[in-house]
């Protein structure tokens, strides 16, 4: 047993010294080499039984030579990794406010459900009679999902927000094919403060792109789209709550307008968040709505996914849902995996989605019921308001001082003159240990700053934030720049160089001699 | 509720705050008519413990892969995956970050983007390689999409041997778009004639190795073809460890490949979540769809990693980007790289080889079979036998008999009568020679 007794450690007189060290590490803080660099061809961290000899039956196609893959023991990786992770920003260390991106508490019994092995350790074309649990889950996650959206149909394959949307303008694209009408109808209306996925899906669907100003209070206006609707157009994407913080109140109104022109009404539900609970897109007159169950329901986010983007339709959509879908021949669950005798306009991906997901976000689902999401998205709306009241006196608002939704959008106006720009400011909350709010989006405002701090803070969480926001705020209005031109000082990595990267672009490790020889 | 810290005095205080009576008032914007006043018919809130017991029935009603002999394959694999993947992806700063938007404060996340970038673009023998599609059979739709861009044609051939679900999404983003699409018959034994259908007016082949029907094929001929026409070869794979002693499309002219990355570092899940690798020639990186994690120098000079080339992509270009993809498979592109990492060249080799091996085993077993044939003459760890009678009805008698035999190609390729009495057997690592024998003695047993 370790005995200090008889020279215990002082604090000594602290001393105005950063020291130079060796190894470039600061104590917690490591720096770590690419495997590449460290790891030997010839090491494995698997123990692989021999498979002795055989006649191979691989037709003279043999790989032949180097590949070129590093190996690591499992000590060596596990701190290879864990250095790594040490590196990142992330919601168990911190609040994470990325507008649009609703990064709230990620419960781990979800991630525990996820790894049964009645889950995890199910193959997808397993015979359909030893995996009815799997497809129970889909349904339960389709019947939550209808019932929170006031929708009766439910198309659980794509695998992301972006697939969800293309997997949306799909089955309109197939209704109005079906209507005769696919040769006329080819413009889709987006107006110019939605995600970039919006205009980037209807163009990869083979529509033409038509914008939408933004009404002066930051929300569509139904008399705005009223001119653009005619025999052309396929559709209208319109996010709501929108990428400004703000519900659509016309919401209604544009949906009939559309439909009485014999269009169809998308809605990105990125920020379905605030509203779970509260209002159902189905009663709003929405045709197709993709969830982002890694947002509003809480599958983690993983660095940049997976994630899971079921579609909601409307009656009028329904038919078109694309195969694999569930259908209950009496006690019996069954996916229906031939579109023959269907109207289904195809197949979005292999197999069935996300079972992973749809297994977290049923556990996400049942552990807050009816009341709990309701509960949940109140409190996202009233913490993101919370914000704005505390910071409107300092921070300046685009679409004037009132109620926001789960998220709460400034402008970089109060900035003007002081030589702080909306990036320095992100950088600078970085070394005060928060992760930056989404910046520069939406793009209908100068310098955005998007700030979603979801419902999973405390109030003490959010007054320190607010307090520390407040603090940055009064020293760049004080001329303090330094504070915010050369931010981050204190993260593993100052300020790094995008426009190097992009111009020269380096995307893989190259063995150094290959590079030296290169340059010859 | 345990995963909300407010409480009902926190929540007065922050209304009192904003001027506002009570919580509907930040509501006003939704119309009157449509704010809900009560809760959705839907069950009300659980503990932990009802959460565990509902889902956990749910899970019990399945057939766990590891608790029987286990031959399902076409397209998603069994293997074993070490230990600390599992812990290590579970890391928070791994599991609860996001894309790396911030640079400084996610060197975690890209670090082993590049690294995972670097693996791919080695494993396939491509130049290139982005950071994860969502998984291999998205990622063939949007290979067939790049090729478009780079020929400037719009027109793709599939062949036969392609996985049926990947020629389905083909096909369906084909038709959205409105490119042409020329699907070849399945071919079973790989002896369909790709060559004859590209000309001119083709803008990319795909093919994929092994096939579906677990051939191997050699692409060069076809990528020769490809070439002298102007057109792109695109190389797909569904299993990568086969790259561990298979000949690498990158090797064969491919010009970009894609494939599914689950076997390596990720669990079956029932389908998904999975990881798409898509690598390709330096030359066409800017039409690659998806993110890219590049190296740079931060202001210290000291090397870091950026998301880049991000001109390309959809929150840029909008809608003239290469691709909408977002959110892609960071994790499951993480889980890959670990395991890949604890592999190394020499266990990825060993593990391919060995894949291979019990494979040539269960073949030279069920040859033996009176009745049985296999249809292959090359494979890696999956080959097609044909059974008497049919084969979906087979698979069913046999796993009441507590094996799952493999995938009846008619649950493929529904409709086509040509292909009843055909079934697709893998076998990895995990099968023992009790698994082979059990399998032989039902397969007997049901025929």
């Amino acid at each position: 047993m370790l005995n200090n007794q008889g020279r215990p450690t002082q604090p000594g007189e602290a001393q105005a010294y950063t020291p130079r060290t060796f190894t470039s590490n600061r104590a917690l803080q490591m720096e770590e080499a690419l495997i590449f660099e460290i790891g030997r061809p010839d090491t494995s961290g698997v123990d692989i039984e021999d498979a002795g000899e055989f006649k191979p039956r691989l037709g003279g196609m043999e790989r032949n030579g180097e590949i070129g893959l590093p190996g690591l023991s499992e000590p060596e990786a596990m701190r290879h990794y864990v250095r790594l992770s040490q590196k990142n920003y992330s919601i168990d260390a911190g609040l994470y406010p990325l507008g649009s991106c609703t990064m709230k508490h990620n419960p781990r019994l979800n991630e525990k459900m996820a790894r049964l092995p009645g889950f995890a350790d199910v193959h997808p074309m397993q015979p359909q009679s030893t995996v009815q649990g799997a497809i129970a889950v889909i349904e339960s996650v389709a019947h939550w999902l209808m019932e929170l959206t006031g929708t009766r149909a439910v198309a659980m394959s794509p695998k992301a927000g972006a697939h969800g949307e293309a997997c949306g303008m799909m089955a309109i694209k197939a209704a109005i094919k079906a209507k005769g009408e696919a040769a006329t109808r080819r413009v889709v209306l987006v107006p110019d403060s939605a995600h970039g996925t919006n205009p980037a899906t209807a163009a990869l669907i083979g529509f033409t792109v038509k914008a939408i100003p933004v009404g002066p209070s930051g929300q569509v206006r139904v008399e705005d789209v009223r001119p653009l609707l005619g025999p052309d157009i396929a559709a209208i994407m319109l996010t709501n709550p929108n990428t400004c913080g703000l519900f659509e109140p016309q919401i209604v109104e544009i949906a009939k307008a559309v439909h009485e022109a014999g269009a169809y009404f998308y809605c990105d539900g990125a920020n379905f968040n605030a509203i779970v609970g509260k209002a159902r897109p189905g009663d709003l007159g929405v045709d197709a709505m993709h969830i982002n169950l890694h947002k509003t329901f809480s599958t983690p986010h993983g660095g940049g996914g997976p994630g899971a983007g079921p579609v909601v339709l409307s009656d009028r959509l329904a038919p078109f849902a694309p195969v694999p879908f569930v259908r209950r021949d009496g006690d019996a669950l069954r996916l229906v995996e031939d579109e023959e005798g269907t109207q289904a306009f195809g197949r979005m991906t292999a197999f069935h989605g996300q079972m992973g997901m749809f297994v977290r976000a049923l556990s996400y689902m049942l552990s807050h019921g009816s009341d709990g999401l309701r509960q949940a998205s109140e409190d996202a709306v009233l913490s993101a308001n919370y914000i704005r009241a505390c910071l409107s006196d300092l921070m300046s608002l685009p679409f004037g001082n009132r109620p926001c939704m789960h998220e709460v959008l400034f402008d970089d106006e109060w900035l003007k003159g002081t030589g702080v720009t909306t990036l320095d400011f992100a950088k600078a909350m970085i070394d005060e240990g928060y992760h930056p709010m989404t910046m520069y989006f939406p793009l209908v405002v100068h310098g955005a700053m998007l700030i979603e701090p979801t419902e999973s803070e405390s109030k003490a969480s959010l007054d320190l934030f607010i307090a520390t926001l407040r603090d940055l705020a009064f020293s760049a209005k004080r001329g303090d720049t330094a504070r915010f031109s050369g931010a981050p000082y204190l993260a593993p990595r100052r300020r790094l160089d995008e426009t190097r990267a992009a111009r020269n672009p380096v995307l893989r490790w190259t063995k150094p001699e290959a590079v030296l020889k290169a340059a010859e | 509720m345990r995963y909300l810290p407010l409480t009902d005095e926190d929540r007065s205080l922050m209304l009192l705050r904003m001027a506002a009576d009570k919580v509907d008032d930040l509501f006003v914007d939704i119309p009157a008519a449509k704010l809900l006043t009560k809760n959705v018919d839907l069950p009300r809130a659980k503990s932990e413990l009802e959460v565990e017991r509902i889902l956990s029935r749910m899970a019990g009603r399945n057939v766990v892969a590891s608790s029987v002999p286990f031959f399902v394959g076409a397209g998603a694999y069994k293997h074993h995956v070490p230990a600390s993947v599992d812990h290590l992806i579970q890391r928070s700063e791994f599991l609860t970050s996001y894309t790396p938007y911030q640079p400084e404060i996610a060197q975690g996340t890209l670090q082993y983007l590049f690294e995972f970038q670097t693996q791919v673009a080695a494993l396939t023998g491509m130049d290139v390689a982005n950071a994860s599609m969502y998984d291999g059979s998205t990622g063939c739709g949007e290979a067939v999409l790049m090729a478009h861009r780079v020929t400037k044609r719009r027109k793709a051939v599939l062949s036969g041997g392609l996985h049926p679900h990947y020629a389905d999404v083909v096909r369906t983003l084909s038709e959205m778009s409105e490119d042409a699409v020329v699907t070849l018959p399945p071919d079973v034994a790989a002896s369909e004639d790709l060559l004859a259908s590209i000309d001119s007016s083709v803008s990319c082949v795909v093919v994929q190795n092994p096939d579906v029907f677990g051939n191997l094929r050699d692409l060069t001929p076809i990528a020769e073809k490809c070439h002298s026409n102007g057109a792109l070869l695109i190389a797909v794979f569904t299993e990568a460890v086969s790259l561990g002693l298979v000949t690498p499309p990158g090797a064969m002219g491919a010009d970009i490949v894609v494939g599914e990355g689950q076997s390596i570092g990720n669990p079956l899940t029932f389908g998904g979540p999975y990881v798409g690798l898509f690598a390709t020639r330096q030359k066409y990186v800017r039409q690659m769809p998806g993110r890219l994690c590049g190296e740079t120098v931060d202001a210290e000079g000291r090397r870091g990693f950026v998301l880049t080339l991000s001109t390309r992509e959809q929150h840029i270009r909008r809608d003239k980007a290469t691709s909408n993809i977002c959110t892609n498979a960071g994790l499951c592109s993480l889980a890959f790289t670990i395991h890949m990492t604890l592999l190394g060249e020499a266990g990825l080799k060993k593990l391919a080889r060995l894949n291979h091996a019990n494979a040539c085993k269960l073949a030279d077993a069920l040859a033996d079979v009176k009745g049985v044939e296999v249809l292959n003459k090359s494979f890696f760890n999956e080959f097609t036998i044909c059974v008497p009678g049919d084969a979906a009805a087979l698979v069913e008698t046999m796993a009441q008999k507590g094996v799952l035999a493999g995938v009846p190609v008619s649950r493929l390729l529904p409709g086509d009568a040509g292909v009843r009495s055909l079934l697709i057997v893998a076998n990895t690592e995990v099968n023992t020679d009790e698994d082979r024998a059990a399998f032989v003695s039902a397969l007997r047993a049901s025929i």
